[in-house]
């Protein structure tokens, strides 16, 4: 036991000793939390659309006062007067506008005609984000427009109406739950992978070799300091990440509880699965070479970033057993949520078994001998 | 091996049961490479026991399956009585190694380094502060105590792993090549060091080492060891004796001819001429200051010149070069690189 915890303790002296462990296992996550946070966050504004009216009729009158409402109020886009169609046109392809609207001749009278009356929308749709939002936009600006002027006493269209069960959550808070996982893992990779690898090329390892320790005692100290080291900055970029992204949760103290459980299972999840890894590694090479790979791996089939109903089988496969899918479904349980141990328990489940689970199957794997 | 070091072993073996290090017929392969080939060698109580040989001999093989770093192919080797394979746990409880590469902690203090080890080696806490004193004081380096050990010098740091492993009191110490990268002083120093230690803790060590110097002026007794194989055994005097001749002469001539290894062979007390690069020539002769004479005569006679004549007694490079049949410095010379011969310079 004693000489477990001197293991531990030679660790946790480095580590704290050189704080540059902790600052580069958060880097990263906090840069992509500001940077992935505020740019795929917000919505479309200040689009350029051109508007060729060939018309001129009240009717194109009322389109053009359509567009400059939105233009005055949510602003996704201001229009542009263009003379010509294939101008327009050409220009919507070289870039200078992202879309052009065609109001075509005889446009009022169809319209008061009820001849199918027609505007013409044409989009860049290279850019599926940019077109699709001017295109939603358009849309829900024809569709205003097609409301009757009086309602019918039997109302013909069937309305959705959406009850949201949490406040509206900003793209920040939603990538929290990745940016915790990830600076875990990397605290996991370079503290647990890295460092293990290179002490291992040094010859430390051959120096706890001549001792007495058990291949038990050196497995588990070296195991425990680095579940620790990623509980530390699983803790550190939940208290940052909260505060940038503006959530009271980590306030209340049973919510903290669930989250230090969860960070604790990510830990040994991680750790685990990273010793399983690099316990018959010798070359210091090898964990910088898989850390990018492993990165994309896991990090990013989980629902970080994107929902995993979007993936197709082979990636949900993945995803299924990945502990980072846990890791974030916990996370944002609690964090978005305040759903309780209730909302957590599988994960926590599938992360303390998955932890354990690869430190049984690492253990005999590891030699007591170069 | 030799008659002289055959018999160096055979004295010992008898002794192998009360030796503190006993290597019988110990063999390491790797697939088809035979790293250690068959070597045997006991090491006495309280005797500092040096394993000689060039990078890539098998010392350091040999030196970490005694610690049980490595598991022996075949053969046995016994350390304070315990089997290495056998009863690697207790073998480690008695033992301490100083490996080749510098592994302290940059980032701990010297105590905090120290103290680590002792807790690996559970020593109670009560001894632990004091064993740390004792070792500090012992490689003198108690006033750096509290400094942390990215700021020693290397040689400081030599002694500070020094330091740590014998911080659990070990009855045997072993040290893989304690003095490579390290100035001729902080050299000297870490040999006084030695030689000190084994006075005051009665240790036993086994040092390796390609330093025939290092050899001589710390070992009570060597093995010269060579591609896996000790060629040689015995005290540094019982191997210099063992080479013919007393002295050794080294002599280079301005010109290179076929005839001088005859003609020096000739001369009055040489038993062994071995030409070397550049017409340089080590004659191995029982009295030097004759053959000196008669060399520098018989070159006066051919209306030669000597470029370059010295005298010396014979050394471990000399033992090493009648047992292996080149030396062990051009071994570590050829290891580092081969210089192309400058443009328009005399061979």
């Amino acid at each position: 036991m004693n000489r477990m915890l001197a293991i531990v303790e030679r660790e946790m002296r480095k580590f704290f000793r050189s704080p540059v462990l902790m600052i580069m296992s958060m880097m990263l996550p906090l840069v992509q939390l500001v940077i992935l946070g505020n740019a795929f966050g917000g919505k479309i504004r200040g689009a350029r659309v051109a508007v060729v009216d060939y018309d001129h009729g009240p009717q194109a009158v009322k389109v053009r006062e359509a567009f400059d409402s939105v233009a005055v109020n949510i602003a996704t886009f201001t229009t542009i007067d263009y003379q010509n169609e294939n101008q327009a046109r050409d220009d919507v392809r070289t870039g200078k506008v992202d879309a052009a609207v065609i109001i075509p001749a005889q446009y009022s009278r169809r319209v008061y005609a009820q001849d199918a009356p027609r505007l013409g929308l044409v989009v860049d749709n290279s850019d599926q984000f940019m077109s699709g939002s001017i295109e939603g936009e358009m849309q829900s600006l024809v569709d205003a427009m097609n409301q009757p002027v009086i309602q019918p006493r039997i109302v013909n269209n069937i309305a959705l109406d959406i009850v949201e069960l949490y406040p509206f959550v900003e793209y920040m808070k939603y990538l929290l739950s990745g940016s915790i996982a990830l600076a875990m893992y990397i605290s996991v990779m370079i503290g647990g992978g890295m460092l293990y690898i290179d002490d291992k090329a040094r010859g430390v390892h051959e120096g706890y070799l001549v001792t007495p320790i058990s291949k038990l005692e050196l497995v588990m100290g070296l195991n425990i300091a680095g579940a620790i080291k990623a509980v530390l900055a699983g803790i550190s970029l939940t208290v940052i990440g909260s505060l940038m992204a503006g959530l009271g949760v980590i306030f209340h103290p049973m919510a903290l509880v669930q989250l230090f459980a969860l960070i604790l299972g990510t830990s040994i999840a991680f750790n685990g699965m990273m010793f399983l890894m690099m316990v018959r590694v010798d070359d210091p090479l090898v964990p910088r070479a898989m850390f990018g790979v492993l990165n994309t791996l896991l990090f990013f089939p989980s629902g970080a970033i994107y929902p995993i109903a979007a993936f197709p089988p082979w990636l949900r496969a993945i995803a299924v057993v990945d502990p980072f899918t846990y890791a974030i479904h916990g996370f944002k349980a609690i964090l978005l949520k305040d759903g309780g141990f209730v909302a957590i328990q599988y994960d926590l489940l599938f992360l303390f078994t998955f932890g354990i689970g690869t430190l049984l199957i690492a253990t005999p794997l590891f030699k007591r001998t170069l | 091996m030799t008659a002289v070091s055959a018999s160096a072993l055979s004295g010992k073996a008898g002794a192998a049961a009360s030796a503190a290090i006993a290597v019988e017929n110990i063999v390491k392969r790797y697939g088809d490479f035979e790293a250690v080939k068959g070597v045997s060698f006991a090491v006495e109580e309280g005797e500092i026991f040096g394993l000689l040989g060039p990078n890539g001999a098998g010392k350091s093989t040999l030196i970490r399956m005694m610690t049980t770093l490595i598991p022996v192919t075949s053969g046995r080797a016994l350390v304070g009585g315990y089997d290495v394979m056998k009863d690697s746990d207790a073998v480690r409880r008695m033992i301490g190694v100083i490996p080749q590469a510098l592994t302290s902690d940059q980032d701990l203090t010297v105590e905090e380094n120290l103290s680590i080890y002792a807790k690996l080696y559970s020593v109670p806490r009560a001894e632990r502060e004091r064993n740390i004193t004792e070792v500090l004081e012992a490689v003198d380096l108690l006033k750096w105590r509290g400094a942390q050990t990215k700021t020693l010098s290397g040689g400081m740091r030599r002694r500070l792993e020094i330091a740590r492993g014998l911080v659990h009191d070990p009855r045997i110490f072993f040290l893989d090549e304690p003095t490579t990268g390290l100035d001729p002083v902080s050299r000297i120093a870490v040999w006084e060091m030695l030689n000190h230690l084994k006075k005051t803790r009665n240790l036993t060590m086994l040092v390796t080492t390609h330093y025939m110097e290092e050899a001589d002026r710390l070992c009570d007794r060597i093995a010269i060891v060579d591609h896996g194989t000790l060629v040689a055994l015995g005290t540094p005097v019982e191997l210099k004796q063992s080479v013919p001749g007393s002295n050794v002469v080294e002599v280079q001539f301005n010109r290179e001819d076929s005839e001088w290894q005859g003609r020096l062979q000739k001369l009055t007390g040489v038993t062994e001429v071995q030409s070397q690069s550049a017409g340089v020539y080590r004659v191995l002769t029982s009295n030097g200051s004759q053959t000196t004479t008669q060399l520098v005569e018989l070159a006066a006679s051919l209306n030669e010149q000597l470029t370059a004549l010295s005298v010396q007694n014979t050394s471990l490079d000399d033992v090493f070069v009648h047992y292996t049949g080149r030396q062990l410095r051009d071994e570590q010379v050829k290891a580092v690189f081969t210089m192309p011969p400058r443009p328009g310079a005399q061979p």
